[in-house]
């Protein structure tokens, strides 16, 4: 124990968000106390995120997904919040934000992000999306990933580079990364914020760059379609009735993703 | 600034501060940036190109008609900041014109349809501009390269239904959004004491009430002794209580069988069974015929011992106990008739309402898991009876309905099966089942005197009316017009939001806000609030109930199943605790009344004036019983096996044929439409293997974080063994239903002594005899199962009236289908295996390990194939003994296609390069009466038999290990003494004889190889034919 107060998470949830309780939980069992708040109780008192060392949007179809993934949720955080964020933004708070999470984080103007202290004043415009899959169609299964050895991201260092076991599930029917110009993707692969890519050619939803994640030029704040949240155990791996018992020790990359950022707030606290 | 709830779309709108703004109709239309490609345009052209009609590009947009007191400030802010992503979309206020040579094909929800993505823009665009409004939402699609004709196909087989949907050729914006029309309240009576039978039965017919003229008669009588004509309120909820699907008459009635003589002959011993009679003349009566068998089993058991069940058949699930702090509770249900009609909504809010059920067990459990299964025709067959959607059309539909609810619930969705049939074509059906888990302490609750009555959740429209009577009538090729108002479209998000209301009101400090909960289902609050109040009687004020629109009557408002409601019972007390809750989660709470009336009365009042009273006494027990004739003949055809030419058995041909059909072909482009994994508790998935895509036999979840216990969930059907016109016998369907759901869930490693089981019986119409007596069998074949394994029935439903009749009369029943799902404890969950081949690394003769079959081989008698379940369940509990000494790494289930089928199944799901090396004999089922193999067997379902790759190599010592555990099974269920059950015991060679010939079978094999190799035939070409079939 480094620290006697362990950092503090806030995961904001709304009507239609359901992965709330992995979140939770993926924050807990890598250190941090979690609260557990609503989006409008937030929106009411936005200084609050101040409290917390880490900040959380989970997944779901936050508003029905109706309009689009995360639009409603994107809309009400942009209108009301953006200054909040922008400020734990320029605090250097971490942030995640997993599938229907990653969609409200771009279109908040949160990511692809600033560098520290040019962070703008109002809300810029989305320079990145997730659309619709290539196949039209609600997809779950579990991907091979690969971490960028370039990646800026705290969130995805160090994870383990056996093939069989970096893999992460994805379920979502609006994932596919999409910018709005070559320039945005350069500039986003240049400056090392990919965090995450799908791995070989099993790109499930047609992603630009088989992008799969990424953060913005702090390398703090993150967002991605799969679901580290959904593979905070061993047993959680999709064929671990195949994997020998010593290939199942350590933290699974799911948690791993968690606990790294936990950790990153902790050396800087201590 | 918090959102409102959800406001009706037709309320009067108010004068803004501002106030100058006139009311205007507004259109916007949103499409895909060239950019971002256009999925859903390129998907239709697909799907077109499916049924021959080749079209050019495909666009597609979306379209929003907001009405409302708009600036054009507002509007722009509307159209750019929420419903346009400017990296995704373009849009445009107004309508864009079609590109020359392009057809528009635009639908529209009809007035009064639940639109949830309107209600959402509603919601959002009160809050970032002040502004009320009526929204209505749209789809667009212009297509290039097609006739007006192709245009109207199009619309009509991929896009529209014109039960719910209106399709335009131009792009539709009307002046005002239309209003839904609204009738009069003035209280009805409708007179019935005077009316002789005939037009009794006329009434009940016309009046939708389908009553059988017993029942009617009941209701005349009842008011002839009150001296007066019912109001139609009362009528109604008569109808609704009294519907087969709410009170289950068929199954609680008595039945007066004849079984087949001599008795000898029949695979039933009808004596000593519970509350059943064997008259002199041969025949049987069943008093309540549930009771007697289904039931029956379940009481018998807990008295027996099986002490961990925690409420059966009372409640909207069945619970068992989990561990020392939590229940599961586990419901299945059918919605079939509204799946019919439109299969979207009618699968959506299947799923929607098993939820509920979940949500309404005791004082509310948390769901964690769903299951779906699917009856219906072939993709591919070709005459399809006027008024029938096209089977692939209903197959896509359902599974999307099944997907979008569950997947925005935030539930997994881990089990299920399709089954195709030709006589599912006017009437498949659709299963949908829900799993919670929920504090042990909370799995009761009750109603007091003096609770208010308070509904939760969703508002009430005009859609569902008359569904639970629908459900008990015959469909007809004009049902789809006539009701369509029974239809209705589900919205996940408002059930979400209830949920999470009531898990907060249930979890303060101090123990649940409320007394009791149940959901709205069929026959809405009518049920919901007459169940509750059964006891106590309940005054009801129906026009505080929050409607979606004006103009509802109040016998409307009543039994409309309008979705996502529920009813607790409140004391005053806590009502505003709960309001708080309900305001912070954005779900409207209604007072509607309260329970307890003098007398137990149901008292319904609308604004002020009463228009009903009905003794809860007549309304829950007044309903005849009658006797029911059933009548069993043993079928002419005989399913005799006849050998085939030893020349003739072509084994590939037989195999590949085996699975590209479609009943056995993959599923995982439903499974992966799924989310399987949300809630992060998934730890077997329904499909397996390194490649994600291996037909796994049962999911398991672990419900409680940090348990190392885990849940295991399946489902078994065995439809071919029980169709009389393949000379099935409905008994042993049974029989065979309960072990393929007993040896799915054994196969993941559940303990087969802590398996609860649920039956879903669909059967063609009762009134038939023959039906009945089919019905019969298949209950005295739930009871046989049931005590055979010791797996307790715990909750059911039935769905008696599924047939069609065409247009020109004929009239098309559903064969006898029984649905048994299950649940069953894994004691630890590391011990977990899948049916994936797990390769070894070769030894020197290139084997990558070996594979048994445990399980008796296939046996016939008088020409139907016999199933012994003490013998079957044996067999599950040396399988699962075999799984807790870690002596298999890989089990399969063997059914439809026998051994064969079941190792080709584990070669596909394990690596690419998995091949197998077995002498084909071992594969293929032995014909006793021929003397052969015959790999025309192979085709028949396969009972009690198991595949199981060896935890080592040929020679070690797990065969001897496994044969122990299996003497040490058979000892347990009295197929051999105990005496001789040991395999190190010196016995004598007689007692050894006794012991192989008595004990369940178990067959040494063949290996798994990595020559890429299944027994000649290329592993590639089987995977192609399991992929292929249903890839869509």
């Amino acid at each position: 124990m480094t620290s006697p107060q362990p950092p503090t998470a806030i995961v904001i949830r709304s009507a239609g968000i359901n992965c709330d309780a992995e979140m939770v939980r993926g924050f807990e069992l890598a250190g941090a106390r979690v609260d557990l708040v609503h989006l409008d109780r937030v929106m009411s008192e936005p200084g609050m995120l101040k409290k917390y060392d880490l900040i959380g949007f989970p997944g779901g179809f936050s508003y029905g997904d109706d309009i689009g993934a995360g639009r409603v949720f994107g809309t009400r955080v942009r209108e009301h919040l953006y200054g909040a964020l922008r400020d734990a933004a320029e605090r250097g708070t971490p942030m995640i934000g997993i599938c229907n999470g990653f969609q409200v984080l771009v279109q908040t103007g949160l990511l692809p992000g600033f560098a520290h202290g040019v962070w703008p004043t109002e809300p810029p415009e989305s320079t990145v999306a997730l659309a619709e899959n290539a196949g039209a169609r609600f997809i779950d299964r579990w991907v091979r990933m690969e971490v960028p050895a370039e990646t800026r991201c705290i969130w995805t260092r160090g994870l383990t580079d056996d093939a069989e076991l970096m893999t992460l599930p994805i379920a979502h029917g609006e994932g596919r990364f999409v910018v709005d110009s070559e320039r945005t993707l350069a500039s986003i692969e240049r400056n090392g914020q990919v965090a995450l890519r799908y791995a070989g050619d099993d790109n499930p939803n047609g992603s630009a760059g088989n992008i799969a994640g990424i953060c913005d030029p702090s390398g703090r704040i993150f967002g991605l379609m799969p679901h580290p949240d959904r593979y905070l155990s061993w047993f959680n791996h999709p064929y671990w009735t195949r994997l020998a018992p010593e290939q199942r020790t350590g933290d699974p990359p799911g948690l791993r993703i968690f606990r790294n950022a936990v950790e990153a707030v902790r050396t800087v606290s201590a | 600034m918090t959102p409102p709830p959800m406001a009706p779309t037709g309320s009067p709108m108010r004068e803004r501060e501002t106030g100058s703004d006139p009311v205007r109709l507004v259109r916007i239309e949103v499409r895909p940036h060239e950019r971002a490609g256009d999925p859903r345009g390129d998907a239709l052209r697909k799907q077109a190109a499916s049924i021959g009609v080749r079209a050019g590009a495909v666009r597609s947009a979306l379209v929003y008609l907001i009405e409302g007191m708009l600036s054009d400030a507002d509007v722009e802010r509307v159209r750019a900041r929420l419903l346009t992503n400017s990296v995704l979309e373009t849009s445009v206020v107004g309508a864009s014109s079609a590109a020359a040579g392009e057809r528009t094909i635009e639908v529209h929800p009809l007035p009064g349809v639940m639109d949830p993505v309107a209600e959402t823009v509603r919601a959002t665009i009160l809050e970032l501009t002040g502004a009320e409004c009526r929204v209505s939402t749209g789809k667009r699609f212009d297509v290039a390269g097609i006739s007006e004709k192709q245009a109207a196909e199009i619309a009509s087989r991929f896009l529209a239904n014109p039960v719910i949907e209106a399709v335009h050729h131009a792009p539709h914006c009307p002046e005002h959004l239309a209003m839904f029309p609204g009738s009069e309240s003035t209280v009805r009576h409708v007179t019935i004491t005077t009316l002789g039978d005939e037009a009794l039965r006329t009434l009940s017919r016309e009046g939708h009430l389908f009553l059988s003229l017993d029942e009617m008669r009941a209701i005349q009588s009842y008011f002839r002794e009150q001296g007066r004509e019912p109001t139609d309120v009362e009528l109604e909820t008569l109808a609704q209580t009294w519907s087969e699907h709410c009170v289950h008459k068929t199954l609680k009635s008595t039945v007066r069988i004849t079984p087949p003589a001599p008795p000898e002959d029949d695979v039933i011993d009808w004596t000593n069974r519970p509350d059943h009679v064997v008259n002199a003349d041969g025949s049987v009566t069943i008093h309540n015929l549930l009771k007697s068998t289904v039931a029956a089993a379940t009481n018998e058991l807990i008295a027996d011992g099986v002490d961990w069940t925690l409420s059966v058949f009372v409640d909207n699930s069945g619970i068992i106990r989990f561990d020392d702090e939590f229940g599961v509770c586990v419901k299945v249900e059918t919605h079939n008739h509204p799946s019919a009609i439109e299969p979207y909504g009618g699968a959506a809010t299947g799923v929607g309402g098993c939820i509920r059920d979940i949500i309404g067990t005791g004082l509310g459990a948390t769901p964690i898991a769903n299951t779906d299964i699917f009856c219906v025709a072939p993709p591919d067959m070709a005459d399809i009876p006027n008024g029938c959607l096209h089977p692939k059309r209903i197959l896509t539909q359902v599974v999307a309905g099944v997907r979008d609810y569950g997947n925005r619930m935030g539930i997994p969705t881990v089990n299920g099966a399709v089954h195709f049939d030709e006589r599912y074509v006017g009437n498949p059906l659709v299963f949908c089942g829900s799993i919670g888990v929920i504090p042990a302490h909370l799995c009761k609750g009750a109603a007091k005197k003096g609770d208010r009555i308070i509904a939760l959740g969703g508002r009430t429209g005009r859609d569902g009316i008359h569904g639970a009577t629908f459900s008990s009538a015959e469909l007809t090729d004009s049902h789809a017009d006539e009701f369509s108002h029974a239809v209705q479209i589900g919205n996940a998000i408002e059930e979400k939001r209830t949920l999470d209301a009531i898990l907060r009101a249930r979890d303060v400090q101090g123990g649940p806000l409320y007394n009791a909960i149940t959901d709205c289902g069929a026959g809405g609050f009518s049920s919901a609030v007459g169940e509750m109040g059964e006891k106590l009687g309940a005054e009801v004020h129906l026009d505080r109930a929050p409607l979606k629109y004006e103009g509802l009557r109040y016998d409307e408002i009543w039994i409309s199943e309008s979705q996502e409601r529920m009813v607790l019972a409140v004391p005053s007390g806590n009502v505003a605790a709960l309001q708080q809750i309900c305001d912070e989660e954005q779900v409207e709470l209604a007072d509607l009344g309260h329970f307890g009336t003098e007398n137990a009365e149901l008292v319904l009042n609308y604004r002020g004036g009463e228009v009903g009273r009905l003794s809860m006494a007549f309304l829950h027990d007044g309903i005849p019983m009658p006797t029911r004739e059933a009548k069993w003949e043993k079928p002419k055809v005989g399913v005799k096996p006849t050998a085939a030419d030893a020349d003739e058995i072509d084994i590939e041909k037989t195999l590949l044929k085996l699975l590209s059909d479609p009943n056995i072909a993959s599923k995982r482009w439903i499974v992966r439409q799924y989310d399987h994994e949300v809630q992060g508790n998934t730890i077997i998935k329904p499909l397996v293997g390194p490649l994600g895509d291996g037909p796994g036999d049962a999911a398991v979840i672990q419900p409680v974080a940090g348990s190392k216990q885990g849940l295991a969930i399946a489902c078994g059907m065995a439809t071919a063994l029980g169709d009389p016109n393949k000379g099935g016998d409905p008994y042993l369907m049974a029989l065979a239903a309960i072990d393929e759901c007993v040896r799915n869930l054994v196969c993941v490693g559940a303990d087969p002594t802590r398996i609860a089981i649920l039956d879903n019986f669909c059967w063609p119409s009762c009134d038939k005899p023959e039906n009945m007596g089919s019905l019969v069998r298949a209950a005295e074949g739930c009871y046989d199962g049931a005590k055979a394994y010791r797996t307790p029935f715990i909750s059911g439903k039935d769905s008696l009236h599924n047939q069609f009749r065409t247009d020109d009369g004929r009239l098309i029943e559903i064969p006898p289908t029984l649905l048994i799902s299950g649940v069953g404890i894994v004691p630890g969950v590391s011990k977990c295996v899948t049916m994936d081949a797990k390769l070894l690394s070769p030894d020197k003769t290139g084997s990558c390990g070996i594979f048994i079959t445990i399980g008796d081989d296939l046996k016939f008698a008088n020409g139907q194939m016999v199933v012994d379940p003490i013998r079957c369940a044996a067999a599950a509990y040396a399988v699962h003994l075999v799984i807790q000494r870690g002596l298999a790494l890989a089990v399969h289930d063997v059914s439809e296609g026998g051994v064969l089928l079941a190792v080709a199944e584990m070669a596909i799901a394990s690596e690419e390069d998995c091949g197998i090396d077995a002498d084909w004999e071992f594969l293929v089922p032995w014909n006793e009466e021929a003397g052969c193999e015959d790999e025309t067997l192979v085709n028949h379902l396969q009972v009690g038999k198991y595949v199981v790759q060896l935890a080592g190599y040929s020679g070690g010592p797990e065969f001897e290990q496994v044969r122990a555990c299996v003497f040490e099974a058979s000892a347990r269920f009295g197929l051999i003494p105990e005496s001789i059950a040991s395999i190190d015991a010196v016995l004598s060679e007689e007692d050894d004889i006794r012991r192989e010939r008595d004990a369940i079978d178990i067959l040494w094999c063949g290996h798994f190889t990595r020559s890429g190799n299944f027994n000649g035939i290329p592993t590639s070409t089987l995977r192609d034919a399991f992929f292929g079939t249903l890839d869509w």
